[in-house]
């Protein structure tokens, strides 16, 4: 992840004011951006630590018009970056040198909110929590609740796969969507999936949702919708050794309780969030697990109990249970905060995603601990440890020369970790250019090609989302890394903890 | 008799070489399913074993060729399984058959399909490279989704090898009720629950009586029942089984038997004939030797899609037709795993 996006230095003027006219020709000029000052708001994502104007950004309002611009890009061979509200974490968005930014943030429609099939169409650039705000009324809400909710869109949603606190029971974006309208590159309008609960031939509902805008422009949205649980109770747990804190995930999970929840924080990641929203958290502690359970008002309070029991027997030195909804948002406040709250404490931080096996947890953990001092940056540890999903945040300070390059390297070494112990370099915040190096590690030669195969069946010249998601073989040889499937390769039973 | 992944890939290699068309089979229970497919004959049942099963993980991993009444009695000890209910249609259902149908059980709506749980395949695609994809853990987003690709894709898109799924605990308490109601009310009555927080687990109709089935804890099951009312059916489990692996007397008859995927909420449908409306009117099972074509435009007209899932002819298309830019972009993709076409050719559709 050492090599930014290659720059294309010499991108035609004519060319440039070409492209510009044909666009202005079916768009209004207030849709077309081409001066780098009105171009500046879109050079990058929430990894800001990429930046590139692209050549124009067209900020569409019509699936015409998006078909129109997907012609007219195809044809001239001009690639395209499609871009939600700007939250990926990966560099998605990130546009490029040469190429068109397609901006869905005027596709901020709620189309149809049905309560009796439990289903809201909206557009791409709907606001996650919008649709759930949307669908409060009937007593619906939308499960996926990543922590940039008020931000992010329902289609950048899709293109990730995103994920959220309460994903380990009720499933990822995959899990929650059942149609889709998507432009292709040839800016055809295809729909994908159905109303009903499948669609015939090939799954392109699955093989669309995380794709990282690479495959195609998606233009609306069909999500199902959840009936609000009757009620919720979360359960604060603290602890003074972090690995019997990852044990008692484990165990919660294998005494047959799948939680709404559960959460994982550790002793930087609660002083942090602590003098920031100050919830009352434990700062002494050197781990923190929040566990919510959901149901109706006896289940929950059989399962409170429950993890309550399981919580004690691996030595949890603190348990409180929230005792009104009020207190519950005050326990939740500060994990939904602990990003900022990390950004307060840093001049800059860099988010890793790497996915593990539970059983691996404290290990892992340990692990990140010692690479913490060997490169002698700090790291903060707040995810979702019901599913395994880490996330990282190493401390840098971009100002300081080299300290970036570190930082990365760091983070490589991370996913490596991650990939050696069973897991995978990417939970729900997607490869983009970030942890491009790194799918050389996950996949080999023949996987790479698979996937590119895959691209050339919807995108035969390579125009969406060019160099993002999936390395060139060439680049992966450069890159030299060994690839180390599945824990597998190299010499997977020599300890290394 | 076992067999070797390399072995598989070595067949697969010959086969691609020669452009000769395989015949994927794992227990044969599923020949009925798709459209009849001519080659020779790859049979990867000997590939079998669980690989590596971690009830805390919630995650098994197996060969494909591995019976699933073996993998359900492995997650049984743990107090765990397939929520999605995969329907056998024989005893020597294998996991990659379950897989390459892509069929889910009754619990469907609740609990979700067979893709959702999917989280990884090793598999050898038509050129004969042995591919990995996913993995076990329950987020990844590493490259495209390949693994839920292979769902439903009926061994078009490689032979499938190993296969991680995701697993989840037995409900500790289960009850099923019984209501006499028409067809109309049964639809409009598991919508209005569905809308509530109850925790169903399967809702059928069979022309006269609707079944529900509540799976959870004994409070929640407690506390729905008191909620809808409804006459406790004894012997529930076993219904719930006929249904899934088509064992009720309706299931018997001779005539084509259809099934359609609509929005739950559709209105029965003008077409005669006794329905069976499973998935809470999801999934709607019809014998009919009614035309292909209306009953196809039916599905059609309502957002949904027609099967012809066992019996009639299985030479023409038995799967609902795509819209011509579907129908290019199945192409590309099978050519992009394989080119050569080998892997159960025209199983799914007559030109894939
Ligand atoms: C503070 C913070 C917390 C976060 N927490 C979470 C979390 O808990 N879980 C999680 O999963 N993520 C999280 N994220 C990451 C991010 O919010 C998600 O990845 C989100 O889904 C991105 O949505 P977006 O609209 O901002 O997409 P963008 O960043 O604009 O784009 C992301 C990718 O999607 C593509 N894309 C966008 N729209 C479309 C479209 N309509 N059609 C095709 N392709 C498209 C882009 O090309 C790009 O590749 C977090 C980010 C931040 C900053």
């Amino acid at each position: 992840m050492t090599t930014p996006m290659p720059k294309l230095a010499n991108t035609d003027p004519a060319k440039k004011q070409s492209l510009v006219d044909s666009l202005r020709a079916f768009l209004p000029s207030a849709s077309v951006l081409y001066s780098d000052e009105e171009l500046k708001p879109y050079e990058c994502d929430g990894l800001s630590a990429y930046r590139q104007v692209p050549l124009v950004a067209v900020l569409p309002e019509t699936v015409e018009q998006v078909q129109h611009i997907l012609r007219l890009c195809s044809a001239r061979k001009v690639p395209v970056v499609a871009r939600g509200a700007g939250t990926g974490l990966s560099g998605g968005a990130l546009p490029l040198a040469d190429g068109v930014l397609l901006g869905l943030a005027k596709f901020n429609r709620i189309l149809e909110i049905d309560p009796v099939k439990r289903i809201a169409r909206v557009q791409p650039g709907v606001r996650n929590l919008a649709v759930s705000q949307a669908a409060a009324p009937h007593a619906l809400y939308y499960a996926p609740d990543p922590s940039s909710q008020i931000a992010c869109s329902i289609g950048g949603n899709v293109a990730e796969n995103a994920g959220g606190v309460h994903c380990l029971k009720y499933g990822l974006t995959v899990h929650n969507i059942l149609k889709l309208e998507v432009v292709t590159i040839d800016g055809e309008l295809i729909t994908i999936g159905a109303d009903g609960l499948d669609s015939p031939g090939y799954d392109l509902l699955a093989l669309m949702t995380g794709s990282e805008g690479m495959l195609g422009v998606i233009v609306e949205v069909t999500v199902r919708l959840l009936p609000q649980p009757e009620s919720a109770q979360v359960i604060l747990a603290a602890f003074d050794d972090i690995e019997n804190a990852g044990s008692a995930v484990a165990h919660i999970i294998g005494a047959g309780i799948i939680p709404a929840g559960l959460e994982m924080m550790d002793k930087p990641a609660i002083r942090a969030t602590e003098d920031f929203v100050h919830a009352n958290y434990p700062t002494d502690a050197e781990a923190m697990l929040l566990c919510e359970v959901d149901g109706t008002s006896a289940e929950v309070a059989e399962q409170i109990a429950r993890v309550e029991d399981v919580l004690n027997s691996c030595g949890a030195t603190e348990i409180r249970r929230a005792s009104d909804e009020q207190e519950r948002m005050v326990f939740w406040s500060g994990r939904k905060a602990a990003f900022p709250a990390v950004g307060r404490i840093s001049p800059d931080y860099y988010c890793m995603d790497g996915t593990i096996p539970r059983r691996r947890l404290s290990k892992v953990l340990t692990r990140i601990g010692q690479l913490s001092e060997e490169y002698g940056l700090r790291i903060v540890n707040v995810f979702h440890a019901g599913d395994g999903n880490l996330h990282p945040l190493i401390l840098y300070d971009a100002n300081k020369p080299g300290e970036l390059e570190r930082t990365e390297e760091l983070g490589g070494k991370i996913c490596q970790l991650c990939v050696e112990v069973g897991g995978t370099i990417t939970g729900e915040h997607g490869v983009g250019v970030e942890k491009i190096d790194q799918m050389c590690v996950q996949f080999d030669k023949s996987e790479l090609t698979q996937f590119h195969a895959v691209k050339h069946a919807f995108d035969p010249d390579g125009l969406l989302n060019p160099g993002k998601g999936v390395p060139t073989l060439r680049r992966c040889a450069e890159f030299g890394a060994m690839h180390v499937h599945g824990g597998k390769l190299p010499h997977a039973d020599l300890p290394r903890f | 008799m076992t067999l070797e992944s390399k072995d598989i890939e070595a067949i697969v290699r010959a086969a691609a070489a020669e452009a000769a068309p395989l015949r994927i089979r794992g227990g044969d229970t599923k020949a009925f399913y798709g459209r009849q497919t001519n080659g020779q004959l790859l049979d990867v049942s000997g590939h079998a074993g669980i690989i590596s099963y971690e009830p805390t993980e919630l995650v098994i991993t197996a060969r494909a060729g591995t019976r699933l009444k073996d993998i359900e009695a492995a997650l049984a000890e743990s107090d765990q399984m397939l929520s999605f209910e995969p329907p056998h249609f024989g005893d020597g259902a294998t996991l990659g058959g379950a897989v390459a149908s892509g069929l889910s059980g009754p619990a469907r709506p609740y609990t979700g399909a067979l893709r959702d749980f999917l989280l990884g395949v090793v598999c050898i695609n038509g050129a004969g490279e042995r591919l990995s994809f996913g993995g076990q853990v329950m987020k990844n987003v590493a490259g495209y989704d390949i693994s839920r690709l292979m769902a439903g894709a009926m061994g078009t898109l490689g032979v499938m090898l190993e296969l991680s799924l995701k697993v989840l605990p037995k409900p500790t308490c289960e009850l099923t009720l019984a209501f006499a109601v028409d067809a109309a009310t049964a639809i409009a009555t598991t919508a209005k629950w569905a809308a509530q927080p109850l925790p169903f687990s399967a809702a059928c109709h069979d022309g006269e009586i609707l079944r529900v089935r509540l799976s959870g804890s004994e409070s929640g099951v407690n506390a729905a029942h008191q909620k809808i009312g409804g006459e406790e059916v004894a012997d529930g489990d076993s219904y719930w089984q006929a249904l899934r692996e088509h064992r009720l007397p309706y299931f018997s008859n001779t005539q084509p038997l259809w099934r359609l995927s609509v929005p739950a909420t559709t209105p029965a449908t003008s077409i005669n004939g006794q329905w069976i409306l499973d998935w809470g009117g999801a999934q709607r099972w019809c014998v009919s030797d009614i035309p292909a074509d209306l009953i196809r435009q039916q599905a059609s007209s309502v957002g949904g899609h027609a099967i012809l899932f066992r019996g009639g002819d299985r030479t023409s298309e038995v799967f609902h037709p795509l819209p011509a830019p579907l129908v290019t972009l199945h192409r590309r993709l099978r050519d992009a795993f394989d080119p050569k076409k080998i892997l159960n050719p025209g199983r799914l559709y007559r030109d894939l």
